[in-house]
C-alpha cells in the first residue's frame, strides 16, 4: 500500500501539481472524506437551523459543545494514535478510575488543588504501562488494552467501589460547566480549541507528525529512516492516558458526580469519531481537521436527535450506520475512481495475458 | 540429511508450543480449582460445577465462533449485541406464540444470528474495509434495533414454553444440555478447521492474505464464511441465554464482546491472524468463568474481580508472547548450527 502523505498537505493554497501517471482529476482534492464530513457537518447545521427551532440557538450549541467536551479531548490524543496505527481501548477506563480516585480523594479530604495534579499523574501512568505492553513485548494494542480496559475500571471500583460521591467546590463545578465570561463558550471547549491547535500543528506541521504517518504507513521503513519508533509510541500512549485522566476531571466536575462506571463505553464513541473523521484504522493516513469534523457531526446530529425527540436507540442506530458509511463510502470514491480511469483503453497498457 | 532433521525438529519444537499453550491454560484451570476447591470445599460440589459449566458454555459457544473470525485476522465485536437481538426476539415470538416449540426457536434464533453475520461478512469482504469499524458499527445498529423493539419491555419466563426452558436447565443422563451443545459445536469446528482443507484456507488468510489471494484461495468467500458462522453461533448462544435465563431485557449480553475476544486471546489465538485453536479459546472461555466462580466463593471483594481478571488476561498474552519470543529464537540458533 502506497504512503498517503497527500493527506499531510495544508488543506488551502495552490493545488499540487498532479503526480505524473496518477491522473488525478481537478475536483479529487475536494473529493477527500474529511471534506465531505466538513460539508456534511455544515448541512447538518443548515438543515437543523430551519428544521428545529431552538437547535442554532446559542444556548443550545453551546450545551451540546459542553456534553461533547471529553469524547472530543480524548479523540485529539487517539487520531496521532491511529494515525501511528494503535489503538488505545482503555481510554474511557481510564476516564472512569480518574473519576473515582477524584471521588475518594474528595471524599478523603484532599484538596482539589492537589488532587487533580495527581489524578493526571495516575493517568500518565496508566498510558505508559499500555505503552510498555505495546512497544516493550511487541504485543498488538487491542489486545492490551482490552486487558487494561477491564483491569482500569476494575481498579475504579477498586478505589470507589459503588458510591457515588457529589458536591465539589462551586468554583471548580464552575470551570467545568461555566462559560468563559461574556461569550457563550463554555470553558472546556476553549481548552479544546487549544489543545486542538496544537494538537494540529504537531500532527500537519512537524517532525514528529509526520514521523506518525511514516510508521503508521510503514513500520519498518519508518524505522530504517531512523524514527524511533518505539519511543515515539510510548509518547503516544502516555499522552493518551494523561488526556483520558484529564478528561476524567471534567466529566466529574462537568456532572458534580464521581462514580467509577463514569464514561463506560465511552471508548466506542471516541473510536467512531476518529474513523468518521477519516483517519484510516490501518494507519498511516487521516487529518485531524476531519477528526473535529466528526466530532461535531455525531455531537450536532445526536443534539439534533434529541431536540426532535428521537429516542436513544434510533441514535445508536444513526451512529452505527455513520460509522459504517464513513468507511465504505471512501473506497466505493476509490473504486469508482479507478474504473473510470482505467477505462478508456488508450490510458493504460493492456494487462498482460495469463 | 541435516536440512532434514532440522526441520523435523524445528516442527517439533512448534508442535511443542502449541500444545503447550493448550496444556498451560489446563494447568492454570488446574490450579485454580485446587486452591479453590482446598479453602471452600462446595466449589468443587456438584452444583458448584454445574454452575460453572453452564455459564461457560455460552461464552465457549461465542469464543469458537470468534476464533474462526480472529484466525482470518479479522474480529467481530458485534456478537454481544446479536446475542441479545436473538434472546428477545425470540423471546417476543415464542411468548406470543405458545404452540412454538424448541426446533423452531433454535432456526429462529440462528437465521437472526446468521443475518448480522452476513451484514457483517458483505461489509468486511466485500467492502474491503477494516473489521474493528465495520463490526464497531454493526454492534450499535444492532443494540439499538434490539432496545427499539424491546421498547423498555422484559420477556418473562412464565411466557416461555416450558420445553424451551428444560433445555436451559434440564440434564442428559446427569449432564445439562448446554455444555454438551457447546463441546459438539467446538468438536465439530476444530475437527473442520484442521482436517479440511477449506478449514485450513482459515489459517492461510490470518498468516497473510495477499499469499492466500495468491494461492489461489477464495480469501472474501471464506472471511464472509467466518463471519456468517460466528454470527450464526452467536444466534444460537442467544437462544440458549433465553432458555438459560428466562427472564431478558434489551441489553442481555451487552459489552460481552470484550469478554469472548479476552477467552480467545487468553485461549492462544493470535489476534493478528493465523494461530490458535478452538479448543484454546473453548478452554479460555472455561478459565475465564472459573476464574469469576472462584473468586466469588474465595470471596474476594467483587470491586477486586475486574482487576483481577484483566491483570491475568494480560499476564496470559505477555506471558504468550514471551513464550514465543524464546521460540523463535532457539529456532534461529538451530537453524545457524544446522547452517541451512
Amino acid at each position: 500500500m502506497a504512503p498517503d502523505v497527500t493527506t499531510a498537505e495544508p488543506a488551502d493554497g495552490v493545488r499540487a501539481p498532479a503526480p505524473a501517471g496518477h491522473g488525478r482529476r481537478p475536483f479529487g482534492r475536494f473529493l477527500r472524506w474529511d471534506v465531505l464530513v466538513g460539508v456534511l457537518l455544515v448541512l447538518v447545521f443548515l438543515g437543523g437551523s430551519a428544521g428545529s427551532p431552538g437547535f442554532a440557538s446559542i444556548d443550545n450549541l453551546s450545551f451540546a459543545l459542553g456534553d461533547l467536551g471529553e469524547i472530543a479531548l480524548i479523540a485529539l490524543a487517539m487520531t496521532m494514535l491511529v494515525v501511528a496505527a494503535e489503538v488505545d481501548l482503555s481510554v474511557a477506563s481510564v476516564l472512569g478510575l480518574s473519576s473515582a480516585l477524584v471521588g475518594a480523594l474528595w471524599d478523603a479530604g484532599w484538596a482539589i488543588e492537589t488532587i487533580i495534579p495527581l489524578v493526571i499523574v495516575v493517568g500518565a501512568v496508566c498510558g505508559l504501562v499500555n505503552g510498555l505492553l505495546v512497544t516493550r513485548l511487541g504485543l498488538p494494542s487491542l489486545a492490551v488494552t482490552i486487558g487494561t480496559l477491564a483491569l482500569y475500571r476494575g481498579l475504579a471500583y477498586v478505589v470507589l467501589g459503588d458510591r457515588a460521591i457529589a458536591e465539589f467546590p462551586q468554583q471548580y463545578a464552575d470551570l467545568a460547566v461555566g462559560d468563559v465570561p461574556g461569550t457563550p463558550i463554555p470553558y472546556p471547549v476553549m481548552l479544546f480549541v487549544v489543545l486542538a491547535a496544537v494538537t494540529g500543528v504537531v500532527l500537519h506541521a512537524t517532525g514528529f507528525g509526520r514521523s506518525l504517518f511514516a510508521i503508521g504507513a510503514q513500520q519498518e521503513a519508518a524505522l530504517f529512516a531512523g524514527i524511533r519508533v518505539k519511543r515515539i509510541k510510548l509518547i503516544l500512549f502516555v499522552l493518551s492516558g494523561t488526556v483520558a485522566a484529564f478528561a476524567g476531571v471534567v466529566y466529574t466536575l462537568r456532572y458534580g458526580s464521581a462514580r467509577a462506571d463514569n464514561g463506560a463505553g465511552l471508548e466506542l464513541a471516541v473510536i467512531g469519531a476518529v474513523l468518521l473523521g477519516g483517519v484510516d484504522f490501518d494507519g498511516g493516513k487521516g487529518t485531524l481537521g476531519g477528526v473535529i469534523a466528526g466530532v461535531l457531526l455525531i455531537g450536532l446530529l445526536r443534539n439534533l436527535l434529541m431536540l426532535n425527540d428521537v429516542s436513544t436507540e434510533i441514535q445508536s442506530i444513526v451512529t452505527g450506520l455513520l460509522l459504517i458509511i464513513s468507511v465504505i463510502t471512501p473506497r466505493l470514491v476509490a473504486a469508482v475512481g479507478q474504473r473510470r480511469r482505467s477505462a478508456p483503453p488508450t490510458s493504460s497498457p493492456a494487462p498482460p495475458e495469463s | 540429511m541435516s536440512a532434514v532433521t532440522a526441520g523435523r525438529s524445528t516442527r517439533g519444537v512448534v508442535d511443542l508450543v502449541f500444545r503447550a499453550r493448550e496444556l498451560s491454560i489446563v494447568a492454570a484451570l488446574a490450579v485454580l480449582v485446587a486452591v479453590t476447591a482446598s479453602v471452600n470445599g462446595n466449589f468443587l460440589s456438584g452444583q458448584g460445577m454445574k454452575d460453572i459449566f453452564l455459564n461457560a458454555s455460552i461464552l465457549v459457544l461465542l469464543a469458537v465462533g470468534q476464533s474462526v473470525v480472529v484466525i482470518t485476522r479479522n474480529i467481530d465485536l458485534s456478537v454481544g449485541s446479536v446475542v441479545g437481538l436473538v434472546a428477545f426476539t425470540v423471546g417476543d415470538f415464542l411468548a406470543a406464540d405458545h404452540g412454538r416449540g424448541i426446533a423452531f426457536a433454535i432456526v429462529l434464533g440462528v437465521a437472526i444470528g446468521a443475518l448480522c453475520g452476513l451484514v457483517n461478512g458483505l461489509l468486511v469482504s466485500f467492502g474491503r474495509v477494516p473489521a474493528l469499524v465495520v463490526t464497531l458499527g454493526t454492534l450499535y445498529v444492532i443494540q439499538g434495533l434490539d432496545h427499539f423493539i424491546a421498547h423498555g419491555r422484559q420477556i418473562n419466563a412464565v411466557d416461555l414454553p416450558p420445553a424451551l426452558l428444560s433445555l436451559g436447565n434440564g440434564t442428559v443422563l446427569g449432564v445439562p444440555y448446554l455444555p454438551v451443545i457447546a463441546v459438539v459445536a467446538m468438536l465439530a469446528v476444530g475437527y473442520y478447521l484442521r482436517s479440511y482443507p477449506s478449514g485450513r484456507d482459515f489459517y492461510a488468510i490470518g498468516s497473510s492474505p495477499e499469499a492466500a489471494g495468491l494461492a489461489g484461495i477464495p480469501v472474501r468467500r471464506r472471511v464472509m464464511g467466518a463471519y456468517l458462522f460466528s454470527g450464526a453461533l452467536a444466534g444460537l448462544a442467544g437462544v440458549l441465554w433465553l432458555s438459560r435465563f428466562g427472564t431478558v431485557v434489551a441489553d442481555a449480553a451487552n459489552s460481552w464482546e470484550l469478554q469472548v475476544v479476552s477467552a480467545v486471546v487468553v485461549g492462544g489465538v493470535a489476534i493478528t491472524g493465523g494461530v490458535g485453536t478452538v479448543y484454546g479459546a473453548a478452554l479460555g472461555a472455561l478459565l475465564l468463568t472459573t476464574i469469576t466462580s472462584a473468586l466469588v466463593v474465595l470471596k474476594v471483594n467483587p470491586f477486586w474481580q475486574q482487576a483481577i481478571t484483566g491483570a491475568l488476561l494480560l499476564l496470559a498474552i505477555s506471558v504468550d508472547r514471551l513464550l514465543a519470543l524464546r521460540v523463535a529464537r532457539i529456532l534461529r540458533r538451530r537453524n545457524a548450527r544446522h547452517g541451512s
